[in-house]
């Protein structure tokens, strides 16, 4: 398996390199990944090219950087062999929280109303009378503060997760995120991790107004030293919590207010997904299509009709928000030749916007057409519902782009 | 311009200074390094609480304390002119704010915790950095940007850091490093550590919302939180009575106790961080206001005489030297002799020295620097932009 980056600058291009599997390593209770799944080349800044130190005669403790257990494994245990349990969305996240702070007692949860509430969207609910009002802390209404106060306790070494009652109030904690919890580790030189994990519901809902359906990917993806996810399934949001939990990086996990009720068949054993990993929804050979969160669903509605018109699209849920993993994104680029980006944030400087610039940089060769981007209108949500429909991207239009695309 | 306006109210409660003391043992420094001999010193300023008792004026110390307090500040205090002229000498860039003057709360706050309580503060922090177990050459080398520095040079003035120490930093933002200091001590009481956590701001900062934010959730956590104003007078150019409607910042807790400590002196700063310790381990968080002074202006770039006169500068510098203070205490004692006073100040000035020299002479950050600790990852791949890209650009 191979990943192929173009070097820029002195470094000469570089051809099919196989050197690194970072995502070949074992967690206690998980699954070894099969079958050579990742391979980074390190380019060093001098131009010489040398292959990252093998992982697997590594300590056990840096193996929880990243987390493990393929997708293509679980789904069809969970299909098939195993029984699974079923559950909401919501009640996927509870679970990883549950266990991932059963797992660890350093693990803390901060947020407003997370306590004896249960959480505004219920994925809190029961943590406080089981873990004590001091692991699941309810706060003020202080945003910057305690985002602030989480950070500082990460400093030194619990590993708290804030929830943002809604991501767009997570705006006025930016100083906090982008300053100390994403830069903190470098300007400190490496003596401070910040294992901090800040998720929250975002999106357009259901006519919440402006203000409360803000996508906040966009304004944080350029913040250095953070992680960025977005869950979008029962099954990887419980796998990207426990990740994100573990991971010893700042990792912003979005969830999206209308996909908390969706229901599906998980596993029952312990899983954990990678946080650098975009998941194959639908193998197809025409085109890609590239989404994440909400806008998958979209994609997959459009994605039957556009298969009754004869098509077969490839559809990628991206999931890693930062990076991006360009190396299925390329494996994919690289079958089907088109690529459309169907996104739920704004045109201007959105993730569909950084996507759709490494694509060209890095595949621009195997595009037989340019890249389509399909995002949100750069306007504030509309209160009335016909206008706030039209704002996000709805399945006919993506029908039409595929059409289009594939003239 | 009414400059003059307050400035007379730095000066005027120490012309009062009084020194009281049991009889000393009449031994020269060289042989007094015996510990356990107390001298008790009345603090010349009476503390002054909100909502508390403030602690007796009487502090106790040793001979061998008054000493190190001397020996720390005439280090923090060249170290800091040093940089001065090294910042004149564009050796150091950016910003470079200076704590001369303000030595006392450094000093007087180590001598009253240990090193797992944990300080954090804003961004003049390098006497703090010194206090806290840092060594000259480490903190040079990261104002020049090299290697050997605290942060690998890639913090600068502003990001002076020691885990080990429990020195959480070294923070750009003004009043950011205040919820991060009670996220501290949330972890402290999270992990019942019986330690406390001070977070140090300004009389700037002190305006800020998210202060008051962090002081209400600590307030109702009971987290062992200490907040420590450091009343310079000045937030950069604008004086406290121009931006503060109450300048009484160890009353503006409201229902959290206060309690306002003479700054220039190191004695009266550490029984006033003993009091809050105890305090903070017990009720909850207190703020401590530290009546102090900077003699430079904000920062290298502020020639810190357009706002207030050279007269006042010199005047506290005259009375309230908080080096010149302690200088009088161990004369007064005769735990040493002016000599021994002029030779401990030669020796600070030639490890300042040897320590700037050894640090012009160390490496630069390697190019591959730029890339490393932005995640903390432990295989090859160190940094990653929106493409996982390790290099972006080729460095010259």
């Amino acid at each position: 398996m191979a990943a192929i980056f173009q070097g820029i600058g002195a470094t000469t291009a570089l051809s099919s390199i196989n050197s690194l599997d970072s995502k070949r390593f074992r967690l206690s209770s998980h699954r070894l990944l099969s079958g050579g799944k990742g391979s980074f080349f390190v380019v060093r800044s001098d131009g010489r090219s040398k292959p990252g130190p093998n992982p697997r005669g590594r300590r056990p403790e840096q193996l929880i950087t990243n987390a493990v257990a393929t997708k293509a494994d679980s789904s069809a245990a969970s299909t098939t062999s195993k029984p699974g349990h079923e559950l909401l969305l919501f009640e996927a996240l509870r679970e990883g929280l549950e266990e991932e702070m059963d797992r660890d007692p350093c693990v803390c949860v901060i947020g407003e109303d997370v306590g004896h509430y249960g959480g505004s969207y219920k994925v809190t609910k029961g943590l406080a009378t089981k873990y004590g009002d001091l692991r699941v802390l309810d706060t003020p209404i202080a945003e910057n503060s305690f985002t602030g106060m989480a950070i500082g306790a990460a400093m030194t070494g619990l590993r708290p997760i804030v929830e943002g009652m809604n991501m767009g109030f997570l705006l006025l904690a930016f100083n906090q995120i982008s300053n100390n919890c994403g830069m903190l580790h470098y300007t400190s030189g490496g003596q401070f991790k910040i294992p901090v994990v800040i998720r929250g519901p975002g999106g357009v809902g259901r006519q919440l107004g402006a203000e409360h359906s803000q996508r906040l990917e966009s304004y944080f993806q350029s913040i250095p030293g953070i992680q960025m996810v977005a869950c979008s399934t029962p099954y990887n949001a419980k796998g990207l919590m426990k990740a994100a939990i573990r991971s010893e990086n700042p990792v912003i996990l979005f969830e999206h207010v209308l996909l908390y009720n969706l229901k599906e068949r998980i596993p029952d054993e312990d899983y954990v997904l990678n946080l650098e990993e975009a998941e194959m929804v639908r193998p197809g050979e025409h085109i890609t299509i590239l989404t994440y969160s909400r806008m998958r669903y979209h994609v997959m509605q459009a994605a039957k009709t556009l298969v009754n018109k004869g098509y077969d699209p490839e559809v990628i849920d991206i999931r890693s928000l930062k990076p991006f993993d360009l190396y299925t994104i390329g494996n994919s680029v690289k079958k089907t030749h088109r690529v459309l980006i169907v996104e739920e944030c704004m045109r201007t400087g959105g993730i569909g916007a950084s996507l759709t610039a490494a694509i060209s940089e890095n595949f621009h060769d195997y595009l037989d057409a340019p890249i389509v981007c399909l995002s949100s209108q750069d306007v504030p949500t509309p209160y009335a519902g016909t206008l706030e429909d039209w704002t996000v991207v709805q399945p006919a239009q993506i029908v039409a782009a595929v059409q289009q695309l594939c003239q | 311009m009414a400059l003059t306006h307050r400035s007379s109210n730095l000066l005027r409660p120490f012309t009062t200074a009084v020194f009281s003391s049991t009889p000393s043992l009449r031994r020269p420094f060289s042989s007094s390094a015996d510990d356990t001999t107390t001298i008790t010193i009345e603090t010349s300023v009476p503390f002054t609480g909100h909502k508390c008792d403030p602690p007796s004026r009487s502090v106790e110390t040793s001979p061998k304390e008054l000493m190190t307090f001397f020996r720390d500040m005439a280090k923090m205090r060249r170290m800091e002119i040093a940089a001065d002229s090294l910042y004149k000498a564009k050796l150091i860039r950016g910003f470079c704010h200076l704590y001369d003057g303000q030595e006392a709360v450094a000093v007087g706050m180590e001598a009253a915790i240990t090193k797992k309580d944990c300080i954090i503060t804003a961004y003049r922090d390098h006497c703090i950095y010194l206090g806290r177990g840092g060594t000259l050459l480490e903190c040079f080398s990261e104002l020049m940007g090299r290697q050997g520095g605290c942060s690998k040079g890639k913090g600068g003035s502003m990001h002076f850091y020691k885990k080990d120490s429990g020195f959480y930093g070294g923070h750009g933002i003004v009043g950011a490093q205040v919820p991060l200091g009670c996220g501290l001590a949330f972890a402290q009481k999270y992990s019942k550590d019986e330690t406390v956590s001070f977070a140090l701001y300004g009389d700037g900062a002190a305006n800020q919302g998210q202060l008051f934010e962090a002081l209400n959730m600590a307030a109702l956590w009971d987290l062992p939180a200490i907040l420590v104003c450091e009343n310079n007078h000045y937030g950069m150019g604008t004086a406290e009575w121009r931006a503060a409607k109450s300048p009484a910042y160890y009353k503006r807790g409201d229902y959290v106790p206060g309690l306002k400590v003479d700054g220039m002196d190191a004695l009266a700063v550490k029984q006033a961080c003993k009091f809050a310790k105890e305090h903070a381990l017990k009720n909850g968080p207190i703020i401590l206001e530290m009546d102090t002074y900077r003699y430079h202006g904000h920062s290298m770039s502020d020639p810190g005489s357009t706002y207030r006169t050279r007269d006042e500068i010199s005047g506290v510098r005259q009375e309230r030297d908080p080096v010149e203070r302690i200088r009088k205490l161990i004369l007064s004692h005769e735990l040493a002799t002016e000599k021994e006073l002029k030779d401990i100040e030669k020796e600070v000035r030639k490890e300042v020295d040897e320590a700037i020299a050894q640090a012009k002479e160390s490496p630069m950050p390697d190019p591959s620097e730029l890339f490393t600790n932005v995640y903390v990852k432990g295989y090859g791949v160190e940094a990653f932009g929106a493409d996982r890209k390790e290099v972006r650009a080729v460095l010259p």
